[in-house]
């Protein structure tokens, strides 16, 4: 296990999602901020507060999104882990929707995150934001803001921590398990 | 070298309760006081790192109280997919459901059917009336020709107990046991349990009643077990002929009085009463039954004030209970029924998701 980011970079990578994000949002419409359980959620929150303090007039919805229901590789190999509730209690119907993940590697969990959101109705525009694009993606999918750009080969993949739920922050570079 | 023992000196095989220790050996006393749950139960959680692996449901006799409560909380989960706009998720997606009713059953089925629906899953329907059941086919063989046409779960109700157990054994695909004779029906006491929960927050340290023909039934059974371990106390309630006294190995006391425990109980679970029984002189009258053991607004006077009404359906009005007792605020009969989809839903994609050794 590798450290590639510490607690500070972590923010400083943060820091430059949020810059892209606000750059584009929409003042004249509806946003919504959907993170992708479990880490995407805790980036999504930070992102949502520091909306609130910013942009005090922007009215922004919040949801969590679990796409274990939705993914292409639900199969016997790995019993059944327990699956957390999605909590979107607002319409997304005509919203911006800002979906959010911490990595984007294969681009499988955007497509069911994608499959998910679209059964709460019909947005407007979705956009695609995460913390780290470590390349190796296999679907047609591509984020449209990014904290940081950072290849990593396969067979290896990248960790977030965070303090919300991991107690200390920091990307790691750890070797997949055959 | 194995040492033979003679078989006097053996050690008789040995019912124990969930105190442990020889029941048999045991004053009643001794036995009743081992009945009292511990005095600081503890609520069971399943812990994050929690990983179903079972591909049947057959009972809540094999489940470890983690499994129980990882299924209550998968539960949990799926209540929300039923209040979304469009209230499916592909997790069965391309999966085959086969629904094997060789008992009549009508709400039990369709909570099946609907769950199974709601998770994309296709289903096979196969009831007891008209069909090659009558025809003198053995259940086996009626079950081996719908495997042979790719089936992913098997819901099996059967009459006799032990049936999905067998099957268990015979097919590759996963089973659940939707009751079978008066052996268990586990769905049934996981909403019942998902119930409670979610009305009092909590299991353990409560005190449950189950009311009615406890003998025969499976929903009284899987009841018991279910709750013993999660840390709740159980008492049923009945006249001698419908409550067996041998009941209380499984880890529950014994009242012949509803009126005796009324005031101790915080839910009451109402069994049906079964009028095919009526032949058997188990009880005299259906008049006397419920006046005995019938919940009435003036016994629930008598009750705790937020105790909960249960009742595994179909109501019997006036006999079981009282309509107003049915359709007041402690009722939480409807809840049940709204809770046994989320409990099917989840089962159904637990044993679809279990390992396959």
């Amino acid at each position: 296990m590798k450290q590639i980011l510490t607690a500070e970079q972590i923010d400083s990578t943060l820091e430059r999602l949020y810059k892209a994000v606000t750059s584009q949002i929409p003042e004249d419409m509806p946003v919504a901020v959907v993170g992708i359980r479990t880490r995407g959620e805790t980036i999504a929150r930070r992102i949502v507060e520091r909306l609130a303090k910013d942009k005090p007039k922007l009215h922004v919805d919040f949801g969590i999104l679990d796409i274990t229901f939705y993914r292409d590789d639900l199969s016997r190999k790995r019993g059944a882990p327990l699956v957390r509730a999605t909590e979107i209690d607002f319409d997304i119907d005509g919203k911006w929707v800002l979906l959010i993940d911490d990595v984007l590697h294969t681009g499988r969990s955007i497509r069911a995150a994608l499959d998910a959101l679209s059964d709460f109705g019909r947005a407007e525009i979705i956009r695609l934001g995460v913390l780290i694009d470590r390349g190796g993606h296999e679907l047609p999918i591509a984020a449209d803001f990014v904290g940081k750009k950072r290849s990593v080969p396969t067979g290896q993949r990248i960790q977030i921590r965070l303090k919300e739920n991991d107690d200390k922050e920091g990307a790691y570079i750890i070797k997949e398990e055959a | 070298m194995t040492k033979k023992v003679p078989i006097s000196s053996r050690k008789k095989h040995k019912i124990t309760d969930f105190v442990g220790g020889d029941v048999s050996e045991r004053t009643t006393t001794q036995r009743i006081a081992a009945l009292v749950p511990n005095p600081s139960p503890v609520e069971v959680t399943s812990g994050d790192d929690f990983v179903w692996t079972r591909k049947d449901l057959l009972g809540l006799d094999q489940l470890s109280p983690q499994e129980i409560v990882h299924i209550l909380d998968t539960a949990e989960t799926f209540r929300e997919v039923s209040t979304r706009s469009i209230k499916k998720v592909p997790a069965l997606r391309g999966k085959v459901v086969a629904l094997l009713f060789f008992e009549d059953s009508t709400r039990t089925r369709m909570s099946f059917e609907l769950a199974a629906s709601r998770m994309s899953a296709d289903t096979l329907l196969l009831t007891s009336k008209g069909s090659s059941i009558s025809k003198g086919e053995t259940t086996l063989d009626t079950i081996k020709n719908i495997e042979a046409m790719g089936v992913d779960v098997f819901v099996i109700r059967h009459g006799e107990s032990g049936a999905a157990q067998m099957v268990a054994k015979q097919v590759t695909g996963s089973v659940i046991n939707a009751g079978d004779g008066s052996h268990e029906h586990p769905t049934q006491a996981l909403l019942d349990i998902f119930t409670i929960r979610q009305r009092l927050g909590r299991l353990a340290g409560l005190k449950v009643a189950i009311v009615g023909d406890i003998a025969h039934s499976r929903v009284a059974r899987s009841n018991i077990l279910g709750l013993r371990k999660l840390g709740a106390e159980v008492v049923v309630v009945g006249p001698p002929t419908l409550v067996p006294n041998k009941i209380t190995a499984m880890g529950c006391s014994v009242s012949h009085s509803l009126d005796e425990v009324l005031g101790e109980v915080d839910a009451i679970n109402m069994l049906r009463i079964q009028f095919e029984r009526f032949g058997g002189g188990l009880f005299p009258s259906l008049a006397e039954y419920s006046k005995l053991f019938g919940m009435t607004s003036a016994r629930l006077k008598r009750c705790k004030k937020d105790v909960l009404i249960m009742h595994p359906g179909p109501i019997n009005r006036g006999v079981e209970l009282t309509s107003e007792v049915a359709d007041g605020p402690n009722s939480c009969i409807l809840q049940q029924v709204t809770n046994g989809l989320a409990v099917r839903m989840a089962v159904l994609y637990l044993v679809s998701q279990g390992k396959i050794d």
